[in-house]
């Protein structure tokens, strides 16, 4: 079995797109679609690295990385956020929270997989 | 140098913009070279005749020459001077300048103006760049679908041995992504086609309601005497578009029926007549409250006033839920107004009136009386913390009423760099 990922998104096609490109790979994926209980999931299980999207229904990933960070840090769980938001002060505010990587929308697939392995790896 | 003097400088500016020389003017209207250089540097008066000969051979009016130009592009030249510190020494050169350079001046006067609109379409853009939530979830669900689109099409495209299965369930996600790329990206365009014309596009029902408002000038005489046909006369408004601004707009024109009905329309604009802005009096004379005769002044100063008078109204959160404009008062459309203003004063001191005159900062520097008042919405309950309205007439002033408190209008485009009140910095200092 692969290491793990967990994808907190809430649009299906690409909660899909993402999914199949890890799994792929060789990466155990398990996904989550709303922020509401975001950081009970993760503490219920923690993945090997987190992929956290921004803007969720109920909370946003800058929260949920905030509450996060309170009991694991950047090492011990590597969080790579996505947003369709590039500005400054949310990449300013994604750093803020503890993030590892941050990624803009749109990105490729391969932009996904090589910051993937990148922050398992490092 | 007085206009009328320079009746020589525009001569030789004109002469030379037709590409004669001295000599030949001087030929062709029956006089020496000298003589016209004597003219031309103002040592020497002209009129009659020899004005008429010479505008002829320039093929320009006599009063051209004589007037010079319009008091209208010298007012535009000193406004433009006024921004500018290094051209204050010379400022009173301002008619030589225009009546030696008339190319040049009207140049600067244009662009002075071309500035003005521009900052004017600025503040109005970065205003819905930067507060617009219709925007911004518009272009978030746009970037969401071309990204679904892009990894999916990135896995069909890479994706060397692919089940059927799977082949089909990613062709049918990108078609699905496409349609709603193309309904979002269509809604977007729909959006931004009013972006050129900043004034006229509607995006809300209070929006859609002001612009009715405006339409009819604030005049709904039949309305105020009977409210019959009111909701007919909603329906009938092409301004409001939506189930919503229509709801809006039959509470507004309802509250200004019950306005009405205890400050009719005429009587009420004869006391304003007579005792002008004399709210004590006005509010006991017609037994309305204070916010109440703030409304209807507002409402029928286009009417029975020397010019309009604004009004802005907000909530308990100091959201602005109405605006009456007023020229020179700027109003955001999105974004939160100065804290400065008297309305939000008014708001933390609840049922204390509150008389301010401002100065708007920036280029204009209009100043305004501004009468701010809040009051309690709905009914009041035992134990319960009561909601507020407030309420601001914007007066403008004729005339220089001296150093006042400065107010902006939203911190974006407020030049105002060390106010205390300052969110965020200012695009006209900083750039976007």
């Amino acid at each position: 079995m692969g290491k793990s990922v967990l994808l907190i998104e809430d649009e299906p096609n690409i909660i899909e797109a993402i999914s199949f490109i890890l799994s792929r790979d060789g990466w155990a994926v398990s996904t989550h679609s709303n922020g509401h209980d975001a950081v009970d999931v993760v503490r219920g299980a923690v993945p090997d690295i987190l992929i956290l999207d921004v803007m969720l229904p109920g909370k946003s990933g800058f929260d949920i990385l905030r509450e996060l960070r309170e009991t694991h840090g950047p090492e011990s769980l590597p969080v790579l956020m996505l947003t369709a938001r590039g500005q400054l002060k949310d990449r300013e505010m994604a750093e803020k929270a503890g993030v590892n990587r941050f990624m803009t929308k749109p990105f490729s697939n391969a932009e996904v997989l090589e910051a993937v392995r990148d922050l398992v790896d490092a | 140098m007085a206009r009328d003097t320079l009746t020589g400088s525009r001569i030789r500016e004109r002469r030379a913009m037709a590409g004669i020389r001295q000599s030949e003017l001087a030929r062709e209207v029956g006089i020496s070279a000298s003589y016209l250089n004597l003219i031309e540097h103002n040592r020497r008066r002209i009129g009659g005749k020899l004005l008429v000969d010479i505008a002829q051979v320039l093929g320009v009016e006599p009063s051209l020459l004589s007037e010079g130009a319009e008091a209208a592009l010298i007012a535009t030249l000193r406004e433009a001077a006024a921004d500018a510190p290094s051209v204050q020494s010379e400022l009173d050169r301002v008619d030589e300048f225009a009546g030696r350079f008339p190319g040049w001046a009207e140049l600067i006067a244009d662009n002075h103006r071309r500035v003005g609109t521009l900052e004017r379409v600025a503040a109005t853009l970065t205003d819905r760049l930067t507060h617009d939530p219709h925007l911004a979830t518009s272009m978030h669900e746009v970037l969401t679908m071309v990204t679904a689109i892009r990894s999916t099409a990135g896995i069909l495209a890479e994706t060397k041995e692919i089940e059927p299965e799977w082949r089909n369930r990613f062709q049918r996600n990108l078609n699905e992504d496409s349609q709603r790329l193309a309904e979002s990206t269509q809604q977007l365009v729909t959006y931004l086609d009013g972006a050129g014309d900043v004034g006229a596009s509607l995006t809300s029902p209070m929006e859609e309601v002001e612009m009715m408002l405006a339409e009819h000038n604030y005049r709904f005489t039949d309305l105020e005497e009977s409210d019959e046909g009111l909701e007919a006369f909603i329906e009938a408004q092409p301004q409001l578009t939506s189930h919503a601004s229509r709801d809006v707009a039959l509470g507004v024109l309802r509250q200004l029926r019950r306005d009405a009905v205890m400050m009719p329309r005429a009587s009420f604009g004869k006391a304003m007549g007579e005792w002008g802005l004399d709210f004590p009096r006005l509010v006991k004379e017609f037994r309305a409250p204070m916010a109440a005769v703030m409304r209807r002044i507002s409402i029928l100063s286009n009417d029975f006033w020397s010019s309009p008078i604004g009004m802005v109204v907000c909530d308990g959160s100091g959201t602005l839920i109405f605006r009456k404009p007023v020229e020179g008062f700027a109003v955001p459309r999105f974004s939160a107004a100065c804290p400065k203003w008297p309305l939000f004063q008014a708001l933390n001191r609840p049922l204390r009136p509150i008389h301010q005159t401002v100065t708007v900062t920036g280029r204009d520097a209009r100043q305004f009386d501004c009468y701010a008042i809040s009051e309690t919405i709905g009914p009041l309950e035992f134990n319960e913390d009561p909601l507020y309205h407030a309420f601001m007439l914007v007066v403008p002033i004729e005339g220089d009423a001296g150093a006042t408190r400065e107010v902006g209008s939203t911190c974006r485009v407020c030049p105002s760099l060390d106010c205390v009140g300052r969110r965020e910095p200012s695009i006209l200092v900083d750039g976007i």
